[in-house]
């Protein structure tokens, strides 16, 4: 047990913190809103340069170089949470789509999609749910068709975040209908302006259009845009999907919320008392921080079976799971804890907060379903970490 | 950075789990918990000729001076087997009284066995509590543990203060509990001298409780374990009922919920160990966490073995109860997380 760190990384440590100290001024605040908002892309910028995101992103592709060192980007994770200044983006293309370019993808790919797309210039969505086949993804039936060096698409994706945003889609599609469920897929980006293709926003519960429908009439794309190979797209798929999980249950930000929460309690007055003293309240709000140190203490085994190479078990497959649903718990006590006031929305004299909180009770349960609902993460646990059977297939009728 | 068990730790644990596996079979524990006096003897033999009294004195006093992280290793796995032992009281006295080599001296032969009567400092109740007058210790405390075979007595005062006092000096009758395996006492002191007294610090509080829940992480494992184990064997419906989801289910929310709690009390342990200030906060939140955890723990397995988790014959209820009494042991939940929440100057 050594959670010291040398003093090499003590001193990575300082250096962040003065670099982000130092330039605060620079980063976007709750108004830069939007996607390819100037100064977000400025600061995202920023941060590559130094070093602070895409930092083992090759140079050639735009990145700043760097050897992966998991201790240091666990000290700029902490960094951010505990300073609370912006952090890097980390949309769908950066965070799931890069990492699989950079394992599976081809020199041309690499060169054309990973520096913009780090960069926040290109937006990227994710072609994977469709109405017929979400937890069950392999049942997936937008066809591809070849034409000559082309595939022509058909068919249509659901709950795509970002689709509207997006200037390319990572679309998973059927190429071989008559192979096994997991065997005819194959993973392929295209431009979201090619012809053919329909975004129609879903509004969801937080009352903002977080995600679309997407429709395909025989839209045309370049075979040159199928990562890795034809008819291979369930192991690629695979490879996004464990960096999804693990960007779903980060205890620095969780803890970043709680230390936001406990400020809330601390300042915040119903009857000229602190929502603090109220045992009750407190109570709860002491049973979640307690979840929230032991997400982290995980989050510091997990680190430690990674740097030793070793494989992280049950404390890794239950991060999704606890994680999200804590974060939840936590919106939900901001809530309860603001009483009355705490069912206000959007604007007025009154919402504490800008309506954080509500907005994040909302939210959070849609990233509880997102990313493999809770009882899919429940089959994973149980599946491959209590060595727990299989449900048995059942007998064709 | 490393966060993980040393490899000397781990050899503790492993080689404490074979010591257990012998000396505290469900069968031995049956016949604890049916008061067979030679069978507890047989297991306390065990347990010294391993020497675990020695194990949380400082090297100095002639014990092996092993730290919080390691006294927590040896109560989960006491409380994997739902073994009874003094080892609580015995850490609990060497922290006391760390400044006193003499007590010391005798903790680590396992000459001098403390017995730990600290329940007023949580709960006093009416007609119960220890005063000091004149020098001299009188009144009642609750629910001692670790009585039987005590050379002395770790008394709490209605101040305080932990005074050392020879078990002889005290009249004990036994309190009956829903747990059988261990055994509490009612102890009245009649005008008693303390042999040696001081004032515990909020660590030496926090290190207690981390082990009750230390303990409780040590049952709830056990209780996992069997879930998974019985789920993976018994029939219905023609096949395994660990293959029906809402049975994996219920297995995958325990571990859910267990796994980090396990990291939780490493790192509660390790900052006592190093003095962070921390510590003793997170050693509170622990102690509510696993009574919260544990609770759940205790009941989804009993419900994954059906019928059987509910009948003697299985023995599942001795985990159970010996969750359901650490819950309370040493201040609830409730009061560990107001602890917790006064350590941070969240409240006075
Ligand atoms: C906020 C948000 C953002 C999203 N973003 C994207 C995106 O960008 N791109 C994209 O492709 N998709 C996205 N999704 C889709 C997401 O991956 C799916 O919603 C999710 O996998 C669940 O699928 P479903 O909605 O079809 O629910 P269903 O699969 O229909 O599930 C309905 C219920 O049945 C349960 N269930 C289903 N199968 C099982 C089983 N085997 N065992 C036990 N219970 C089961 C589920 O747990 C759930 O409770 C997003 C979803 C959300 C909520």
């Amino acid at each position: 047990m050594k959670l010291t760190l040398d003093p090499e990384y003590e001193a990575f440590r300082a250096e962040v913190a003065e670099t982000l100290a130092k330039n605060v001024h620079l980063a976007p605040t709750a108004d830069d809103k939007g996607y390819k908002n100037p100064k977000r892309i400025a600061w995202q910028k920023f941060l590559i340069e130094n070093g602070l995101a895409a930092r083992t992103i090759p140079k050639e592709y735009g990145g700043y170089g760097a050897e992966p060192d998991i201790l240091k980007a666990r000290i700029i994770a902490e960094e951010f949470a505990r300073t609370r200044i912006p952090g890097p983006m980390a949309g769908q293309g950066i965070s799931m789509f890069v990492p699989t370019l950079l394992e599976l993808g081809t020199e041309a790919q690499k060169q054309a999609y990973i520096r913009p797309t780090i960069q926040g210039e290109m937006i990227w969505c994710q072609g994977y749910s469709e109405p017929g086949a979400g937890s069950d993804l392999a049942a997936l039936r937008t066809s591809a068709v070849e034409d000559g060096d082309h595939y022509v698409i058909n068919g249509s994706k659901i709950w795509t975040s970002t689709a509207k945003q997006a200037d390319m889609i990572f679309c998973l599609v059927r190429t071989d209908p008559a192979a096994k469920k997991h065997e005819g897929i194959t993973y392929i980006t295209f431009p979201m302006s090619t012809p053919g293709i329909e975004v129609r926003p879903l509004v969801d519960m937080t009352g903002t259009a977080n995600f679309n429908e997407v429709f395909f009439t025989d839209v045309r794309v370049p075979k040159s845009g199928v990562i890795f190979a034809p008819n291979k797209g369930w192991q690629v798929a695979n490879a996004t999907l464990t960096h999804e999980r693990g960007m779903l249950g980060d205890p620095n930000a969780t803890k970043a919320r709680l230390v936001e929460l406990i400020a809330l309690m601390q300042a915040e007055t119903m009857n000229g008392e602190r929502l603090i003293d109220n045992p009750l309240l407190r109570d709860r709000l002491m049973k979640l921080q307690a979840e929230v140190y032991a997400m982290q203490a995980n989050g510091l085994r997990i680190t430690t079976s990674r740097l030793q190479g070793q494989p992280a078990g049950l404390a890794g497959l239950v991060v999704k799971l606890q994680g999200c649903d804590l974060n939840h718990e936590i919106a939900r006590l901001a809530i309860d804890a603001l009483g009355d006031l705490g069912i206000l929305y959007e604007e007025g004299e009154h919402l504490r907060a800008n309506g954080s909180w509500q907005w994040r009770y909302m939210y959070d349960l849609g990233l509880i379903i997102g990313g493999g609902t809770a009882q899919i993460q429940k089959n994973i646990i149980a599946e491959r970490g209590l060595e727990m059977p299989r449900e048995p297939k059942l007998a064709k009728a | 950075m490393e966060f993980a068990l040393s490899e000397d730790q781990r050899m503790l644990q492993d080689s404490l789990k074979g010591v257990l596996g012998d000396a505290a079979s469900l069968d031995r524990m049956r016949k604890i918990a049916a008061d067979d006096v030679g069978e507890g003897s047989a297991l306390d033999e065990a347990l010294a000729g391993f020497g675990l009294s020695a194990l949380p004195v400082p090297e100095s006093a002639g014990g092996l001076g092993l730290g919080a992280l390691d006294a927590c290793l040896v109560q989960e796995a006491l409380g994997y087997n739902v073994a009874p032992s003094r080892f609580l009281a015995t850490a609990v006295a060497a922290r006391v009284f760390a400044g006193k080599p003499e007590i010391l001296g005798g903790l680590a032969s396992g000459d001098v066995k403390f017995a730990l009567a600290v329940t007023e400092l949580f709960s006093r109740r009416d007609g119960a509590g220890v005063e000091l007058k004149g020098g001299k210790l009188s009144g009642k405390s609750l629910l001692a543990q670790s009585v039987d075979g005590a050379t002395h007595l770790l008394v709490a005062d209605a101040a305080g203060t932990l005074h050392s006092v020879e078990a002889a000096a005290a009249g004990v009758t036994v309190m009956r509990t829903i747990d059988r395996t261990r055994s509490f006492h009612e102890v009245t002191l009649d005008g008693a001298t303390p042999l040696a007294s001081a004032t515990p610090d909020a660590e030496t509080m926090a290190f207690a409780r981390l082990l009750v829940a230390a303990d409780t992480l040590g049952a709830a494992q056990a209780m996992i374990d069997k879930a998974v184990a019985y789920a993976k064997e018994r029939q219905q419906f023609g096949r395994v009922i660990g293959s029906f989801q809402a049975v994996k289910h219920m297995c995958a929310e325990m571990a859910a919920k267990l796994e980090p709690s396990r990291a939780l009390i490493w790192h509660a342990a390790h900052a006592l160990d190093i003095g962070d200030s921390e510590g003793p906060f997170m050693a509170n939140l622990a102690k509510a966490h696993l009574a919260e955890v544990g609770t759940f723990v205790a009941r989804t397995s009993t419900e994954v073995h059906g019928g059987m988790g509910f009948t003697d014959l299985v023995g599942l209820h001795y985990w159970y109860k010996r969750i359901g009494v650490n819950r309370q042991l040493l201040g609830s939940p409730e009061q560990a997380r107001q602890t917790a929440a006064q350590l941070q100057g969240l409240v006075v």
